[in-house]
């Protein structure tokens, strides 16, 4: 693993078109080293789309999607980033052997595997569920497994589409902790979601984004105080509604 | 009914003959399933993963051989493997190895086809996850593969049904002779021709034990695998 | 998933590929189903083993088959009932000479209660033929055997065409011997059968034998040697031992003592 950093990443005109319609409409943006990042926005505006495609989970229609590291012509952007998703998908084995799975993936050998799933699960604080079978664990405890198998991949970033939107308060809590000892173990942490209060307690920078375009974004704290574009205002006060408001005009920052 | 409780006498008595039938029935229709298995089951789920010309072909004709007559294939085999055929040099004809052959090739489609579908629906949920994880193609077929594997124990055990159940294949290419290539389904096929029904009504319900037992075997098996697991 | 590899390949050797040789010696031979099923194979068979300590591997299938296997070289010894295509056979080149062995003859079986009135008729075609007229059930093996061959050349002589009459009363099984007195039995029908299978057949039913002595119900067995021209494989001088044993004094002693319900079934063609 190559200690070079693969972000930034930069978005340029990306736009993705499914089914006839156009679901991502130019959108520009470039993700630098450090912060949290939150993508924001009503349903349906795409954000586990463009989490997908920074992934490269799915190509963009048009437009261009570049890690750093690709720029310089090396290829090896995927190795250094992990996804979570909103259900975890387990397979039918131990817990530790979900981790070890992943870190074979990687390449290591059996006492490095072992090693490093010891030690994300002292971590995320699975060790009495080591070798419990993992889809027996509750849905809270299968998450914190997914963040485990993602972090212990030792990933630059980590994308996580709506971590917390299946899960209880206790639950969404623990996520949030895990997500929280991750960043600050160094990973670029990218997520969506749409819960406010969330985005509240875990950005350092939002994006904003409704029916495929990036609206707003900036610095959390400025924009939680009071964002420019109107529709984030409406969003921020729970007033967005998905379909056509013959009001509200699409406005272009 | 005398020749019922004949039938029952020669099962409880172990008699040499019988046994000597249910084991070649066994081992000709295991060694098929197995030979079926190594070779349908991936050709099934890389035919799920893996995209390429005529494919969806390719599912259609899978899942249409699964209804392959076992007298057809029978036909086909000792047609191949006929002295006049082009693999009669190798003298396999009439022996338990060519019936071995019929009844992989009979199953093949089966193990196959239900192994596909199988595994696709595997990928529906597992695709995301095993991409982010950087999981290579084959290494995809091979997690799917095993995580399916009880569903896939089920296909398994329905190509094995199905061998252990035919007749037209080994009748054609193993030639039903005495002490060599005589299997259950072809011995109660000969007592039927001579009249005896009810040595065949009994050599029928010993196939059905045979094939109980050996369900019922795997069924065990993985109740204890999935109870070990939890 | 060691421990399933582990039992994977146990099985997989225990079981191995079992060969198509016995370590004796063998001799493959081609002959009919209702030859087999009168059970004459298992009784005089071992004696020519114990003989020559050569096995006879038997497979039995329709004569039609049984020709065609030992045309394309699938068998050693050709053993049937037809001398007509017996003697094509040997024309065409595909066996070496044709052997007298042994006869047996047919019979008619019918339900008890005669609907045609047949019973005792000593002329076979004409039994045929108010078979015919009275338009009761008559079940054919219609599967070009031996036997099939003979009950047709008995409807030719009776003037019927039976592929004009077949799926009414004349029905075509396709089928054994054994298969198609099961049906004849079930139908409670008229069929034509060779002593040997009639004889050792457990599930009569109401069936009995009508007519029988005609001359035209001879039926005439002949041995042919695959000929190793055609295919050098075949193991033509074990073959030609058992053809020498059939019709050797002890051979046809053996044929003429098999009997079933103490009834000779087969006379020797040897004299």
């Amino acid at each position: 693993m190559t200690s070079r950093s693969i972000l930034p990443l930069s978005l340029k005109d990306v736009c993705f078109d499914a089914g006839g319609k156009q679901l991502i409409k130019n959108l520009s943006y470039q993700f630098n080293a450090g912060p949290r990042s939150v993508i924001l926005g009503p349903n349906g505006a795409g954000k586990s789309l463009l989490l997908r495609l920074c992934h490269r989970l799915l190509e963009p229609s048009q437009g261009h999607i570049q890690w750093h590291a690709e720029a310089e012509g090396k290829s090896n952007a995927a190795l250094h980033q992990a996804m979570v998703f909103q259900r975890p998908v387990m397979l039918r084995r131990t817990v530790a052997a979900n981790i070890e799975y992943a870190l074979s993936l990687r390449g290591l050998g059996k006492k490095q595997r072992r090693a490093r799933t010891d030690e994300v699960l002292e971590l995320t604080g699975l060790v009495h569920l080591a070798s419990s079978q993992a889809r027996v664990l509750s849905f809270g405890e299968q998450q914190k497994l997914a963040l485990a198998r993602a972090w212990a991949l030792k990933p630059q970033v980590l994308f996580l589409d709506e971590p917390t939107a299946s899960l209880d308060p206790t639950a969404t809590h623990a996520i949030e902790q895990v997500i929280d000892a991750i960043h600050k173990s160094g990973t670029r942490i990218i997520m969506t979601t749409h819960d406010l209060t969330q985005a509240q307690r875990l950005a350092d920078e939002v994006l904003f984004i409704h029916r495929g375009r990036l609206l707003e974004s900036g610095p959390a704290s400025a924009f939680f105080a009071g964002p420019t574009n109107q529709l984030a205002q409406a969003f921020l006060k729970g007033e967005l509604l998905w379909w056509d408001h013959p009001e509200t005009k699409i406005q272009e920052n | 009914m005398n020749d019922f409780s004949a039938a029952i006498s020669l099962l409880i008595s172990a008699d040499s003959d019988l046994l000597m039938i249910v084991g070649l029935s066994l081992q000709v229709s295991l060694v098929a399933v197995l030979v079926a298995t190594l070779l349908g089951m991936p050709l099934g789920a890389a035919t799920a993963l893996y995209r390429f010309p005529g494919r969806k072909s390719l599912v259609v004709i899978l899942n249409a051989l699964m209804g392959l007559p076992p007298v057809v294939v029978g036909l086909i085999v000792y047609l191949l493997l006929s002295r006049s055929g082009p693999f009669g040099v190798l003298g396999l004809l009439f022996s338990p190895s060519a019936m071995i052959i019929a009844q992989t090739l009979l199953i093949i489609p089966i193990i196959a086809a239900l192994s596909r579908q199988i595994v696709d629906d595997l990928w529906v949920e597992y695709a995301e996850q095993l991409v982010s994880l950087g999981a290579s193609p084959f290494r995809r077929m091979m997690t799917l593969l095993w995580d399916g594997r009880f569903s896939l124990l089920t296909a398994v055990l329905a190509g094995f049904g199905r061998a252990s159940a035919e007749v037209g294949a080994v009748m054609i290419v193993g030639g039903n002779i005495d002490h060599v290539t005589r299997v259950m389904t072809t011995s109660i096929a000969l007592e039927v021709s001579k009249g005896n029904l009810a040595l065949a009504l009994g050599l029928g319900m010993v196939l059905i034990t045979l094939s109980l037992s050996i369900n019922a075997g795997a069924f065990l098996l993985k109740e204890t695998a999935q109870r070990r697991q939890a | 998933m060691s421990y399933f590899v582990k039992f994977m390949v146990f099985t997989l050797i225990g079981l191995s590929l079992p060969g198509n040789a016995n370590s004796a010696e063998y001799i493959t031979l081609a002959s009919t189903t209702s030859t087999r099923d009168s059970g004459l194979f298992d009784d005089i068979l071992p004696l020519f083993t114990k003989a020559s300590g050569l096995q006879v591997r038997v497979v039995a299938v329709g004569t039609g088959q049984a020709i065609k296997l030992a045309k394309n070289g699938d068998a050693d010894v050709l053993f049937v009932h037809h001398r007509k295509s017996e003697d094509a056979f040997v024309a065409a080149g595909y066996g070496v000479t044709r052997y007298d062995v042994m006869y047996n003859d047919f019979v008619v079986v019918g339900p008890a209660n005669d609907p045609a009135s047949i019973t005792g008729i000593k002329d076979v075609v004409k039994a045929f033929t108010k078979i015919a007229q009275s338009n009761a059930a008559f079940v054919s093996r219609g599967d070009d055997s031996g036997t099939n061959k003979k009950e047709r050349s008995l409807w030719r002589a009776a003037g019927v065409d039976t592929g004009r009459v077949s799926g009414t009363w004349y029905r075509e099984t396709g089928s054994g011997m054994g298969a198609t007195l099961n049906t004849a039995s079930a139908m409670n029908g008229y069929a034509l059968a060779d002593r040997g299978t009639w004889l050792a057949f457990k599930n009569r039913g109401r069936l009995k034998v009508l007519v029988e002595g005609d001359s035209r119900l001879l039926n005439p067995y002949g041995a042919i040697l695959v000929n190793p021209k055609h295919h050098p494989h075949v193991k033509a001088a074990a073959g030609q031992k058992l053809i020498d044993w059939l019709i050797s004094k002890a051979g046809q002693r053996a044929i003429e003592n098999f009997k079933i319900g103490g009834e000779q079934l087969f006379r020797g063609s040897v004299r």
